[in-house]
């Protein structure tokens, strides 16, 4: 995604607010009620840390921390879907490149304000994931996992086609004009796409929690650890599954559609499978499950291929591989289980 | 009393093969019936086909309407909480999650908070347990807490599959007082398959015989546990 090549600091901005924030997350219930307390102030202690950080880094450390919160969102919405309820997705690059394609459009054709592309583009993308968590419902693991594959091997093609170039672009894709900041704050553009995409993230990854501690968040683990004692209790699988796809795309397609405006540019190729993947990747090293690992996931995806190619230029592949699987024997189970058993060991002692 | 479910003609089959040939009991209301036989009878197949989890033909009134062909949720809903063998337990969600994921399709949600406290004083265990993971329980108490988790969803019908399924005859025993506790005080019609015939009849006050899917035997449960085919042959005396 990013035309930019160089990497810096990356590490304890991507890794350690959240990390911290993890380690007071987690405590048990004995302890709920300090805990709670302790995890609200963590928690605006990084809040003020991310809103201060623009003013000492350099633009293009803006821009990188600007996209790894994009690939958060859209590793959040992955999570609501795979980690919360089961269900695989190998097609989320295809929301993402909706998302992106409809802010674009929208944009530059329509002359719609940027800021409104990011419902529309969610909102398609709400509607087209639940249509296809429809036929989906009939399918499980890693039969689900091949039809999701298959929408992301398609869309790549299907924004190429000629009938659609006059709105696509075809091949070239679509430049996308940077928004300046709004009200005449003394922001450049690079700083002020950072704080509309902390504030969006940050209402979002609120939802997703208010989501998953809620009702509906238990009805969804019941369907993801016994469908058929979760219908036995009378909860409607299908309109719930589906709804997840839906909403999973929602995050995805807004996130697609901040990432064309961060990026100014959107084209078919930046959306295949491998974007797909990078996702899962993001989600598995975040923590399958846990919500602030997508900060995680998202700084992975963005800065471990950068790394990997500063190590070796013609291996750069080799060299990631190599660090992903090095981060998995380490993590098993992400960040989440790590930090989880940090925790352990501290309190043990 | 009346009929609060009436089973008539009932077949169902696994790909080939018929599993049910024609059933026809029926249940009262607050009472306590069980359905007793070997492997392979066709118990759990009933069960099944009473919450929509299989295919069937046939009739199976609930309350007077028919409830064949309907999605599983909707027979929940309906009031029919079923308790299948080995317990669907979230093994992941601590124990009062469980409780509150019993009651997720009542409208009502002030009273649920009251009835789980009514839960851990018919189940003191799982008050003990209250916070812990689900999967951690004993199976005694993961069977108590699938009876718990069932009743939040205040079921008009309660379909119990081998309650006593792997636990130690001790908790057996604990569990079928509880069980007829539950029937008094909850008002909580049963239908209990079991295996374990000396003890379901113990409990019931109807009992049919099922054998490679027919009804061989109905009638009182006093009176099918003093047959004596059914004591050789499911009492083992």
């Amino acid at each position: 995604m990013s035309a930019h090549e160089e990497t810096v600091v990356h590490h304890d901005i991507g890794e350690s607010p959240e990390g911290a924030e993890r380690l007071i997350a987690k405590p048990a219930a004995p302890e709920a009620k300090a805990g709670l307390q302790l995890r609200h102030f963590v928690f605006v202690a990084l809040l003020v840390l991310a809103f201060v950080l623009p003013a000492f880094t350099k633009n293009f450390v803006v821009f990188q921390l600007t996209q790894t919160m994009v690939y958060a969102i859209a590793i959040v919405g992955l999570n609501l879907l795979t980690g919360f309820n089961g269900q695989f997705s190998l097609g989320h690059s295809a929301f993402y490149a909706v998302g992106a394609y409809t802010a674009a459009i929208l944009m530059e054709q329509a002359g719609l304000s940027y800021v409104w592309t990011l419902p529309v583009a969610g909102i398609i993308c709400f509607i087209l994931g639940f249509l296809f968590g429809l036929p989906a419902l009939r399918l499980e693991g890693v039969y689900l996992a091949l039809a999701t594959f298959a929408l992301a091997a398609a869309t790549p093609q299907i924004l190429k086609l000629s009938p659609l170039e006059h709105w696509t672009g075809g091949v070239q894709g679509i430049v996308i004009t940077k928004p300046d900041a709004p009200f005449g704050l003394p922001l450049n553009q690079d700083q002020w796409l950072y704080y509309f995409t902390l504030i969006v993230g940050l209402i979002l990854y609120l939802a997703a929690r208010n989501l998953v501690t809620s009702r509906t968040g238990r009805a969804l683990m019941a369907i993801r650890d016994n469908p058929i004692a979760a219908r036995s209790m009378g909860v409607n699988t299908s309109l719930y599954k589906a709804s997840a796809f839906g909403l999973s795309a929602f995050y995805t397609g807004v996130a697609g559609a901040l990432g064309a405006i961060i990026v100014q540019f959107v084209a078919p190729d930046s959306f295949t499978l491998t974007l797909s993947i990078g996702f899962l990747v993001g989600l598995v090293v975040g923590g399958v499950g846990w919500l602030p690992g997508a900060l995680f996931g998202g700084a992975f995806l963005l800065f471990v291929p950068n790394i990997a190619e500063n190590v070796s230029k013609g291996l750069s592949g080799a060299v990631y591989g190599l660090l992903l699987i090095a981060i998995i024997y380490v993590m098993p189970s992400g960040l989440a289980g790590f930090l989880q058993l940090i925790v352990s060991k501290v309190r043990g002692k | 009393m009346s009929k609060l479910l009436e089973v008539k003609n009932l077949r169902a089959s696994y790909g080939q093969v018929r599993v049910l040939h024609g059933l026809n009991f029926s249940l009262e209301e607050g009472g306590v019936t069980t359905l007793l036989g070997a492997n392979g009878a066709g118990k759990t197949t009933t069960l099944r086909a009473i919450c929509g989890m299989v295919k069937c033909s046939g009739e199976i009134l609930f309350e007077g309407k028919n409830i064949l062909g309907k999605s599983t949720e909707d027979v929940a809903r309906l009031g029919v909480a079923h308790i299948p063998e080995g317990r669907g337990t979230f093994t992941r969600m601590t124990v009062e999650e469980n409780l509150q994921l019993g009651a997720i399709s009542r409208r009502d949600t002030q009273n649920i908070p009251k009835d789980i406290d009514k839960m851990f004083d018919h189940f003191p265990r799982l008050k003990q347990r209250r916070t812990q993971q689900a999967g951690t329980l004993s199976g005694g108490e993961q069977q108590m807490l699938a009876i718990a988790r069932a009743l939040m969803l205040r079921p008009r019908l309660m379909l119990l599959d081998e309650p006593s399924f792997g636990l130690a005859p001790l908790v057996v025993k604990e569990m079928f007082e509880i069980l007829t506790a539950l029937n008094r005080e909850e008002k909580a019609s049963m239908l209990i398959v079991e295996q374990n015939a000396a003890l379901a009849l113990g409990i019931a006050d109807e009992a049919y015989l099922l054998e490679t899917g027919s009804i061989v035997m109905s009638g009182p449960a006093k009176q099918i546990g003093a047959d004596e085919n059914v004591r050789r042959s499911y009492l083992g005396y």
